[in-house]
């Protein structure tokens, strides 16, 4: 069964391009969802570039053309939207964001905040209490035995860390995740979990605008570092709320499915469950393993700036092209054994965070997360069993799921 | 084809071949050299592929960028004059026989 159906198609019809392999896969759908490594194999195994006839898109799914586009910003722009919707012919859904959705060199600018309020230096700042509050998240699910690993932990232990470190009100903090859930959703098509989306949006949106606004920033989380550049003269007074915006937006859901990925495949890999319990200090690369085997950012958009020439086909100016994450980190062209979630694996390169100028900016942040949740697991954890059905979650851009009940015993 | 050598903390030299257009960061994971983790894959983001240039060879690698200089300090072992980030280092012809000095860690 799809979420979507024919009469959504943004474009009416065209045809395939010449030479261009094209399929009638929806990545959008729930089909999709559901597996789409199935799909993902098709994709990529069609060609390096393809055309997706249902919302007539390019579309590439191997990791070389992956890597490429995400690495050639000037011509494969994000100021057209990072979505399906093209900015230059239909009005953002919001105001565009000025980091992800733009290009040099006005991103240069704005990354080089971020890049400052989440960098290394600021992580060091952060980490004995995130390492702190994930151990004593395990203790307290330890003595409950069995629980729910989406709620119970992948959602609780960032919600217990990251409002904080940005320096939010304790009021209206449950508006983060639906906000998030509805910004990933607005980057798929129009259908139904897009407009339904953006139909419930008001209240999320009124909460996140006016927590941007340095007033209702604690002095010395992220919020207010974004602030303080407007002071230093890097960036303008309004420009410091679509900053701080930019980490409401992309900061929470995310590490949330991350720190699900990585308890699912523990707790259907125990073998690797038990290489991290005779290493602990495997944490880090068990979570980045995580990352690449189920990428949580399953696809973003990019727009053509002119005609160009992509493995041996012909793309016109203003096409959209659809890059599939999540096959190519699974690409056997790029991965020995793909299918397998191995810990011990040399995870650099994968495009779980992307690559290229847009790399995900708070990469460190959402690692020091799952570094310390998987640490915390690794020590104090003998077991993980699913006890339960495990359901998906259903979003355009983010994989996750709904539920994982689990019980797990003390090491 | 330059090739290149990482000295390990220990004193452990590993010398290897880098292709053309390679970072010295490439040429490591490529043949997995540890202690060489390179988080971000190479885009100047994570400081996880830092390097001490050896005395001899500080001239030559390209100039340093202002990310590459703010994210060194922030690595996880001791900044020194001769730190840089090896996915920074492209690794030219003039580079043949470049000596780099693993840190004691990355992270």
């Amino acid at each position: 069964m799809s979420a979507t159906s024919r009469i959504d198609s943004a474009t009416p019809e065209r045809s395939a391009p010449a030479g261009v392999p094209h399929l009638d896969v929806d990545p959008f759908s729930t089909e999709f969802f559901e597996d789409p490594h199935r799909i993902h194999d098709l994709l990529r195994e069609a060609g390096p570039v393809v055309w997706l006839e249902k919302w007539a898109v390019y579309g590439v799914a191997r990791y070389a053309e992956v890597h490429g586009v995400l690495n050639d910003p000037l011509t494969f722009c994000s100021s057209r939207g990072v979505g399906l919707s093209d900015f230059a012919k239909e009005k953002p859904w919001r105001p565009q964001s000025i980091i992800l959705e733009a290009d040099p060199p006005a991103h240069t600018r704005t990354r080089a905040v971020l890049a400052q309020v989440l960098s290394p230096t600021a992580m060091k700042g952060v980490r004995e209490h995130f390492t702190a509050m994930a151990t004593a998240k395990v203790d307290e699910l330890l003595a409950r035995g069995s629980f729910d690993a989406v709620a119970d932990l992948a959602e609780a232990y960032p919600l217990s860390v990251f409002p904080d470190a940005m320096g939010l009100k304790q009021e209206g903090r449950e508006n983060l995740l639906p906000y998030a859930s509805l910004v990933f959703n607005a980057f798929g098509p129009p259908n139904q979990l897009r407009q339904k989306a953006i139909e419930r949006s008001a209240p999320h949106q009124a909460y996140v605008a006016a927590q941007c606004q340095r007033e209702n920033l604690t002095p010395g989380g992220f919020g207010a570092c974004i602030h303080a550049r407007a002071d230093a003269g890097d960036i303008t007074a309004e420009e410091a709320p679509l900053l701080v915006r930019s980490l409401l937006s992309a900061g929470l859901d995310t590490t949330v499915n991350g720190i699900g990925a990585a308890v699912y495949c523990l707790a259907r890999f125990p073998d690797q469950l038990a290489r991290l319990r005779s290493d602990p200090t495997l944490a880090r690369n068990a979570f980045e393993e995580a990352i690449r085997f189920e990428s949580p950012v399953q696809t973003f958009f990019r727009t053509t700036t002119r005609e160009v020439e992509l493995a041996g086909h012909r793309i016109g100016e203003g096409e959209k092209v659809l890059m599939f994450l999540g096959a190519a980190n699974r690409d056997p062209r790029r991965w020995e054994n793909p299918d397998r979630y191995d810990v011990t694996r040399r995870t650099s390169g994968h495009v779980g965070f992307g690559s290229g100028i847009h790399m995900c900016v708070g990469q460190l942040l959402a690692r020091v997360e799952g570094e310390v949740m998987l640490a915390a697991i690794a020590r104090k954890v003998a077991s993980i069993e699913i006890t339960g059905p495990v359901k998906r979650r259903y979003n355009n851009t983010l994989r996750g799921l709904e539920s994982l009940p689990i019980t797990i015993s003390p090491a | 084809m330059p090739n290149i050598t990482f000295v390990h903390p220990d004193g452990r030299a590993q010398r290897i071949d880098a292709s053309d257009g390679e970072s010295a960061m490439q040429t490591a994971t490529r043949h997995d050299v540890s202690g060489i983790l390179a988080e971000c894959g190479g885009n100047a983001m994570c400081a996880t592929c830092h390097v001490y240039v050896d005395e001899g060879w500080l001239a030559r690698p390209p100039a340093m960028g202002d990310d590459e200089d703010a994210l060194l300090d922030g690595a996880a072992a001791e900044r020194r004059a001769n730190s840089r980030l090896s996915c920074q280092i492209n690794l030219a012809a003039d580079l043949d026989g470049l000596i780099l000095n693993l840190p004691d860690r990355q992270l």
